[in-house]
């Protein structure tokens, strides 16, 4: 696969979904920043400048990935953000950030439900990206 | 008519009187109550008045400044939440910052109104908060009730038992994908992960049969006189395939002499089962567990002592939660349904038993037992 020299800060406190997503991600072509946690995530983003965040939502708190994508959008207002969650499913709870008013105050750019196939992910993140 | 009291701490007395203005013939009403609601208003100056009025009882919803002279807003809305008080927290400050509301938020502050606020503004933040109230008190009886505790359980169960399954199915779709090329030894890591949850599964609905079996208060469930040493002796056993991988040493006192308690066999069976598989799961190499037994015929009292990774004082009180697992860089790869010893308080409440914890982070754990006869 060749490289896009492209780094992806993938926050995900289920070790099993992060390593997998890492897989998937890294078979794309990015290189892979991985965190486990909230704190993991605001740390790595001092360190790397991510080009595309994914990050789950519910980790030490509820609220988490929208606390990280907050702190995100100070940091790199430019670099997308994705929320990766499974609360739709479980909750039946939508979110989403169809309207720009959405997106300001989530924080986020495009929120996606866990379990999406690998090539409906590659579409999204390549539109996000503009690859 | 109900009556919600309503403490105010803030150290401008316009702003209290101010308050106590617009509140005082305010009455709130919710379509799905018949009653409506009135609110009494107290007034303090500092935080540390206003501890004093929250200790004598009695106070609904504080609407608290946070700074102030002295005690701080911010460590009086600490104390109210670790003091699991029965109290609405709304936070009335002029400098409202996100870090200022992620960490009330955190603290259990239920809203913000900042200063300065008009008189609609305020009656509908104690309006949300007096719904709050009801609300959250409400679900209180319900819980006491059973109800509404099923139905969390159960959502939870189904969490617990669908994630599992849902990384199991990643990892074998990933290996269908040959996502990490033709060489199978690659996907040593995906398979061993994959076992590591499968055999969470199984456990999970091990526990579950043992609460199914508590919960079903069968005729199996008859006290006899049980040789509690020789008891704690097969419990061992069955841990000793993983003692032994981690080279751990269990010493139990006394070893052999015999000792009898009346009690359901099943119950002290699963009360050693859990208590000798966490000091064996949460040891390191060559770690130790030493084990104590002590019964007379009013009572059996157990202690399980590990010097393993310790548990944080402030996980303490979550530890007997349903669910509820420890997070740590120390656990993560320690599998654990989170039900084990929410199983074991439900048995020795049953006894009118006690649990004690004492622990150090790094040096281990001791979880002492106390149980009664109950005939």
């Amino acid at each position: 696969m060749i490289g896009l020299n492209k780094t992806v800060l993938l926050v995900e406190d289920d070790i099993d979904y992060l390593e997998q997503m890492a897989i998937i991600l890294e078979s794309f072509g990015f290189n892979v920043v991985t965190g486990e946690s909230q704190k993991d995530g605001e740390k790595l983003m001092e360190t790397t400048t991510p080009d595309l965040i994914i990050t789950d939502l519910m980790m030490e708190n509820q609220d988490s990935g929208f606390i990280l994508a907050h702190k995100a959008k100070g940091l790199y207002p430019k670099v997308p953000i994705i929320i990766a969650t499974a609360v739709g499913a479980e909750t039946g709870l939508l979110f989403n950030v169809d309207t720009e008013q959405d997106k300001s105050w989530l924080g986020a750019d495009i929120i996606l439900e866990k379990g999406i196939r690998k090539d409906q992910l590659h579409r999204e993140i390549n539109k996000l990206l503009k690859l | 008519m109900s009556t919600i009291k309503i403490l105010v701490v803030d150290d401008e007395p316009g702003i209290r009187s101010g308050i106590s203005r617009v509140l005082r013939n305010y009455t709130v009403g919710y379509p799905f109550l018949e009653d409506d609601f009135n609110f009494e208003l107290i007034e303090a100056g500092t935080a540390e008045d206003g501890l004093d009025i929250i200790n004598k009882g009695g106070i609904d919803l504080v609407l608290l400044d946070n700074k102030l002279p002295g005690m701080q807003g911010m460590e009086l809305l600490d104390y109210i939440h670790k003091q699991s008080l029965d109290i609405a927290v709304t936070m009335i400050t002029s400098y409202a910052s996100l870090d200022l509301a992620v960490d009330a938020t955190n603290k259990g502050a239920f809203n913000f109104v900042p200063k300065p606020f008009t008189p609609s503004e305020l009656k509908l933040a104690v309006e949300s908060a007096t719904k709050h109230l009801y609300l959250k008190r409400m679900t209180k009886r319900m819980s006491t009730q059973g109800k509404q505790l099923r139905f969390k359980f159960l959502s939870v169960l189904s969490h617990e038992l669908k994630s599992p399954l849902n990384a199991v199915e990643g990892y074998l779709q990933l290996m269908q994908q040959k996502m990490l090329g033709n060489d199978i030894e690659k996907y040593e890591e995906m398979l061993s992960r994959s076992l590591d949850r499968v055999s969470g599964m199984r456990s999970l609905i091990m526990d579950l049969l043992d609460l199914t079996k508590l919960e079903s208060n069968s005729a199996s469930r008859e006290a006899a006189k049980i040789d509690v040493t020789n008891a704690c002796r097969l419990a061992i056993d069955s841990v000793l395939p993983i003692a032994i991988q981690k080279n751990i040493k269990i010493i139990c006192t006394p070893e052999n002499e015999p000792q009898f308690f009346t009690m359901i066999g099943g119950d002290l069976e699963i009360i050693f089962n859990n208590l000798f598989s966490n000091a064996v799961k949460y040891n390191r190499e060559n770690g130790k567990v030493l084990i104590s037994i002590d019964a007379s015929d009013e009572s059996l009292f157990i202690s399980v002592e590990d010097t393993g990774i310790g548990i944080a004082e402030e996980d303490i009180s979550r530890l007997f939660q349903e669910f509820s697992r420890i997070k740590t860089k120390a656990t993560r790869y320690i599998s654990g349904t989170g039900l084990g010893l929410s199983i074991l308080k439900t048995i020795v409440d049953s006894y009118n038993g006690t649990i004690k914890v004492e622990s150090k982070i790094g040096e281990g754990t001791k979880f002492s037992i106390q149980i009664h006869n109950s005939i």
